[in-house]
């Protein structure tokens, strides 16, 4: 995000940077605590003024991601499948930003910035192409010993609380948010702390995509002031902690047992460093935030 | 004129229990180094023997055992190996199917009915079904050449003894793992006498481990650094427990926890099945069921009908010796579960609901509980939302299908759930409502081993049964 910029005709130019906001329910909330952070470069120069969410945009978001929660599972698959790769077409329009914002934040050359957001938009095609089969994979039928039709599917949890990983702040966000979005839960998500501009990039394109309010709902500010209420909030129903890796003041296992009381469906760091994001994902992304229900009926004349 | 029916005892010959058991570990029975506890029948209160109080160097002899048997044998057994020992103990637990229901229903309390016609050969067949994925892992959806976690820590409850067991151990040894098992404090013996079954089939020691002791022992073994993998059946609250016990670590868990099952009856259901499957849904081992219909959602215009027409049939229930065939209802498990089921009892009558009880003769010894329901019961009563885990029905009356949907909803658990309609468009649309693992639609309380059954919300996670009931038991097997 330049400053100033310099047209063709050579004129140097004063920029108009952009006031960095929350995502809730839709919307562009400031924090309603009114705070603000200052996010650098990764060589420390000013970046911007993002919003710095508090445990109350925390409860707000929770409460819009609830709302929200029916009507998306109640989507068609094929429909979910749609608005996913639709977010996919307004990335591919909007790279120049998300190449500059990556670059900057991850202290990438542009070419490995390209690649990155290139693998972005291709992880959410990836992710839409999901929608209508997931339960094809990982549904079936049971042949039960008696005259009863029987059937496993997988469903939505609910409510995903998402800590996005700190260090891949493009591709590591939506490798944990598509997942979790596919099969029809919402989500909460809290940005990488230091690197939150591609995340509010995402949620400026998610604005204008086919993605119902509330569906996705993006929090800035500090993993260890937001993490916590966000694992012990009883209307969460699934937590990812991929981003409590590199989370300064963070503990994965405090998190998790935070989420105990609920019995939250809990996503674990694989390891405790990140992994590589660009690596191939799998359909236990998606299966971590769904529940298998199973139907029975007698069959008769 | 009405007959009398006569008594129509099974032979209690068919089983005899040592009167003190050791701890099961390495493959054979060795002294435990704490104390011990006596198992009751909880018909009679006669006692039926002693056991082991394992303690946490007990919990650490019968890990060590599971992991060297994890090592040395069982990780090199390929699965079709594997798939035969699961083989024969479904046969041997057919061919002994007698001497188990007896035993079951002996230190249990359920009539030997249930234990003869559902328990047992359940059970058998867990082992028949799991045995067939052993050498089959590869195609059931986990990816290529999925691997066991290690040495899995099991704890059941009292309700189901041996059906638990074989829940657990089946599809664990099917996977590759290796196991340390603690049965029910109330209900060690069949575990104990699968013991035996085990020595027949020639299984190598240390491949199971069977620990019996009380909550102290489930802990201990939860807790164990060499335990890779939990899963655990029992309350939502001891579940929370496991849950925060292991995070943070690499030890995973499955869960099946309590639930608060809604049965919703339909003004055109077929009402005597309906009748029926309500009295299944919840009388069925004495309401002693996780997955236990004991909320009683009715469509308001229909109300009295049912009710009517359930006092009627509750009256022909037959509350008494479970050992006699034609016994319906038997004893309650525990001197504590009966109390839990009391006090429960208590707080509906005290909160206004109206309480009915059978009016039948109950035996003096043992513990005992009528079939009881509650009309006039709203959302907020304890009785509507605690788990009694009880013979004990509450009746809650809807009018649309969003209402019911609203209601049955309305509770931390989601483990079961039934639909009484001949609407078939809108028993699909029911089943796609209900936040539950399990829904019976115009049936109830239906087990079988090909079928997935586990919980939503706090009725815990993980599925147990069916190609689902594997990937647990996968390292990186995800299914929920």
């Amino acid at each position: 995000m330049s400053p100033t910029t310099t047209s063709a005709a050579g004129d140097r130019r004063l920029g108009v940077p952009k006031t960095h906001k929350l995502f809730i329910g839709g919307a562009f909330p400031r924090s309603e605590s009114g705070r603000t952070y200052e996010v650098t470069t990764s060589r420390g120069a000013f970046a911007a003024n993002v919003a710095q969410g508090s445990r109350k945009d925390v409860r707000d978001a929770v409460r819009a991601a609830r709302a929200a929660q029916s009507g998306w599972a109640g989507a068609t698959a094929y429909n979910r499948g749609q608005v996913l790769y639709r977010v996919a077409e307004l990335m591919e329009g909007r790279r120049a930003q998300f190449e500059a914002d990556v670059a900057a934040g991850e202290g990438m050359s542009a070419a490995r910035a390209s690649a990155v957001v290139s693998a972005a938009i291709d992880r959410w095609v990836w992710y839409a192409g999901w929608a209508d089969k997931i339960a094809q994979v990982a549904g079936n039928a049971n042949p039960v010993a008696g005259p009863f039709f029987n059937i496993s599917s997988p469903e939505p949890t609910g409510v995903a609380g998402v800590l996005a990983p700190q260090a891949s702040s493009l591709l590591g966000l939506v490798s944990v948010l598509a997942p979790a979005v596919v099969s029809g839960n919402t989500a909460v998500v809290l940005a990488s702390q230091e690197r939150p501009l591609p995340a509010v990039a995402l949620a400026e394109v998610l604005a204008t995509s086919d993605v119902p309010g509330g569906v996705v709902n993006l929090l800035t500010g500090r993993t260890a002031e937001l993490a916590p209420p966000l694992a012990a909030h009883q209307d969460v129903n699934a937590l990812d902690l991929a981003g409590a890796v590199g989370a300064e003041n963070v503990t994965w296992g405090e998190l998790e047992a935070a989420a105990a009381d609920s019995l939250k469906r809990v996503r674990r760091p694989a390891a405790e460093v990140e992994p590589d994001w660009t690596a191939e994902q799998s359909l236990r992304g998606i299966l971590a935030y769904t529940e298998t229900k199973t139907v029975w009926h007698p069959k008769g004349t | 004129m009405v007959f009398e029916y006569a008594p129509a005892p099974e032979s209690r010959s068919v089983v005899s229990f040592d009167s003190s058991y050791g701890l099961f570990i390495d493959g054979e029975f060795t002294d435990g180094a704490g104390t011990t506890m006596k198992t009751i029948n909880p018909a009679t209160e006669e006692v039926l023997s002693e056991v082991s109080v394992a303690g946490e160097e007990d919990v650490d002899r019968a890990v060590a055992a599971a992991r060297k048997a994890f090592e040395k044998v069982w990780s090199r057994t390929p699965g079709s190996e594997r798939a035969k020992y699961l083989y024969r103990i479904a046969r041997i637990l057919a061919e002994r199917s007698r001497e188990f229901a007896v035993a079951e229903t002996l230190n249990n309390g359920k009539p030997i009915r249930e234990s003869r016609d559902v328990d047992v050969p359940l059970a058998s067949a867990y082992f028949f079904y799991y045995a067939g994925w052993a050498d089959k892992l590869d195609h059931a959806g986990f990816g290529p050449a999925p691997r066991p976690h290690g040495v899995v820590g099991q704890v059941i409850p009292w309700n189901f003894p041996l059906l638990m067991l074989s829940w657990k151990i089946a599809p664990a040894l099917a996977t590759g793992n290796t196991v340390v098992i603690k049965p029910a404090e109330t209900t060690p013996l069949t575990a104990l006498l699968f013991a035996d079954v085990l020595r027949q089939a020639g299984l190598p020691p240390g491949v199971v481990n069977i620990l019996t002791g009380a909550g102290p022992t489930g802990a201990a073994l939860v807790a164990h650094r060499g335990v890779d993998k939990i899963a655990f059946t029992g309350s939502t609250a001891v579940g929370k427990g496991i849950a925060r016990a292991i995070a943070g670590t690499r030890k995973v868990a499955t869960l099946e926890l309590g639930g608060k099952a809604a049965n919703i009856v339909f003004d055109d259901a077929p009402i005597d099945q309906t009748v029926e499957g309500i009295v299944n849904g919840i009388f069925f081992n004495q309401g002693q069921v996780c997955c236990a219909g004991s909320r009683l959602l009715v469509q308001e215009n229909i109300h009295d009908e049912l009710v009517e027409r359930l006092k009627v049939r509750l009256g022909t229930l037959r509350v008494g010796d479970p050992m006699d065939k034609n016994t319906d209802v038997g004893a309650i498990n525990s001197a504590a579960q009966l109390q839990r089921i009391t006090d429960l009892v208590q707080a509906g009558e005290d909160e206004g609901a109206i309480r009915w009880s059978l009016d039948c003769g109950i035996p003096t010894n043992g513990f005992w509980f009528r079939p009881t329901l509650f009309t006039g019961v709203s959302q907020s009563h304890r009785i509507a939302q605690e788990e009694i885990f009880g013979p004990v029905l509450s009746v809650i009356t809807f009018r649309t299908p969003a209402e019911a949907v609203a209601k049955a909803n309305n509770t931390p658990y989601g483990l079961s759930a039934g639909i009484w309609t001949e609407k078939g468009s809108r028993i699909l649309w029911m089943a796609d409502q209900l936040r539950a693992g399990v829904v019976w639609a115009n049936t109830f309380n239906k087990f079988d081993p090909t079928s997935p059954f586990g919980g939503y919300k706090e009725s815990g996670y993980g599925r147990e049964g069916g190609r689902h009931g594997l990937g647990p038991y996968l390292v990186e097997g995800t299914t929920r």
